[in-house]
């Protein structure tokens, strides 16, 4: 793996190897000193094009758990403001010692762009509504310590599938870790084509909400257009909605994720929300230790086995 | 590939080792037996089948995996992170780190600064099956299985049951195809 831009397409040896390596440094997050020296002498850049904070906190602090140093870059500070162009910060950065980009930017494909530019490795941190990696591989792995596999594993995920690259992540990296994927959204808010994805359809959460064994649920991106193509969020809620209602009407080990932030209220009831049964958290927690696998292997060379 | 090392005297030097533990530290109480992932991890969970039958109490035994502290990441491709399980705090304990081949010592200057961000051990002892010299840091073993003098051209190759489906000790003419003890 020479940089990780999107799930598709990644074999299940290689994810598998990722939340393998997730679990151990998840281990080492929990020591008394939650910091090795592997990437010491390392540098990560993290260029966000796009606002963010617990996605760029997260790979910073996963960076620093490595002793890896940090070039944190944003774009409301920077010389983009003067009109540099993309490449040139790209290679600025580069000139300055970055050993790894984490890229994050509005526009779908930037980090592909920034990786023909570039000859250090490059993480997507989420471009536009296309691909976010990361998320995906701290979603499995949140899956994987819960149920111990995804093999199997019916994952409904609701909500607003086109805008989300969340979706569109998690879809590939489920579907490969053996998982049985379905969309659940209005027609509004599914992309025009499916074809080719490995997932099955539905348009009423209640009709499938007693099949599922994780309930993946999206948030409502207003800055992305989703707010527009639904009526009104109380109608949101009440019909894509996890309320109480629907929650007490799960499995009983069903458990509820959601990538952040959580609008309670709409996609999310207060009381679902503060439920154990809802992972958010441990997504969170599990975040920081895929990030740390990913800038492990990403920086520690190619694998023999 | 000269076998120097049966199955059967591998078993003999960890029962002797096991009993040398016992006598150094007076018993078992305070001791943490660590078993350095791969091959280390199962001789110290004999190790410490072997204390508990001598003793009649048990010992504690745990595994470290040193992939993260490696003075050689640049140098060689990462492995796949091997489990750190620790059977509970090591503070004022007495660490012994167990492993299969000792060699250039970088192995365990790795694995005494994962000990040290794991806590404060009171004692850190070395227990090897194989020592075939050739140290680059100032590092001893305190139990040795086989003192085994070797050229810088040879291969020590260890086999353990539980990770190898076979067991012993051989010395080979590199390169060669097989299991490494420690290589670096």
């Amino acid at each position: 793996m020479r940089d990780l831009l999107t799930t598709e397409g990644l074999s299940r040896e290689l994810l598998e190897s990722l939340l393998d390596d997730g679990a151990e440094f998840a281990e080492v997050l929990r020591r008394p000193i939650p910091k090795v020296p592997a990437l010491r002498g390392k540098t990560v850049a993290t260029m966000f094009f796009e606002p963010s904070t617990r996605t760029r906190l997260s790979f910073e602090r996963a960076a620093r758990a490595l002793s890896a140093d940090i070039l944190s870059f944003s774009p409301g500070t920077s010389s983009l403001k003067k009109g540099e162009s993309l490449k040139d910060t790209v290679l600025t950065i580069q000139a300055m010692g970055a050993d790894l980009m984490v890229v994050r930017h509005t526009s779908t494909g930037a980090p592909w762009r920034v990786a023909e530019w570039t000859k250090l490795p490059v993480v997507n941190g989420g471009d536009g509504a296309h691909q976010h990696p990361t998320q995906a591989l701290l979603d499995s792995l949140t899956l994987r310590d819960r149920f111990g596999s995804l093999d199997g594993l019916r994952i409904g995920i609701v909500g607003d599938i086109r805008h989300s690259r969340v979706a569109r992540s998690d879809i590939h990296a489920f579907a490969t870790l053996g998982a049985v994927v379905t969309l659940v959204a209005p027609p509004t808010l599914l992309p025009p084509d499916l074809a080719g994805w490995p997932v099955e359809v539905s348009h009423d959460l209640d009709e499938v909400l007693t099949e599922l064994d994780a309930v993946y649920l999206l948030r409502v991106q207003a800055e992305r257009g989703g707010s527009s193509v639904f009526p009104s969020l109380p109608e949101y809620r009440q019909r894509f909605g996890m309320t109480r209602r629907r929650f007490a009407r799960l499995k009983p080990d069903t458990a509820v994720l959601h990538p952040g932030p959580m609008i309670r209220g709409v996609e999310i009831d207060q009381e679902v929300a503060d439920d154990p049964r809802c992972l958010v958290l441990d997504q969170v927690a599990n975040g920081v230790a895929v990030r740390m696998a990913v800038l492990f292997q990403l920086l520690g060379g190619e694998r023999d086995e | 590939m000269r076998a120097i090392l049966t199955g059967e005297d591998v078993e003999r030097a960890l029962r002797r080792i096991a009993y040398e533990i016992l006598e150094h530290n007076r018993g078992a109480d305070e001791v943490v037996l660590l078993g350095i992932h791969t091959r280390g991890a199962p001789l110290a969970a004999r190790l410490g089948t072997y204390i508990g039958e001598f003793e009649d109490a048990g010992v504690a035994v745990g595994t470290l995996d040193i992939g993260l502290y490696r003075d050689d990441l640049d140098q060689r491709p990462t492995t796949p992170l091997g489990p750190t399980e620790l059977p509970g705090p090591i503070d004022d304990r007495t660490v012994v780190l167990v492993d299969d081949v000792l060699f250039t010592g970088r192995t365990i200057r790795a694995a005494l600064d994962a000990l040290a961000d794991i806590g404060r051990a009171r004692r850190v002892q070395l227990a090897v099956l194989v020592d075939r010299g050739h140290r680059e840091l100032p590092i001893r073993p305190d139990y040795v299985g086989k003192n085994m003098p070797t050229s810088l051209a040879e291969r020590v190759m260890v086999k353990i049951d539980e990770v190898d489906g076979a067991e012993g000790v051989w010395i080979a003419d590199r390169p060669g195809a097989g299991t490494e003890g420690e290589g670096r």
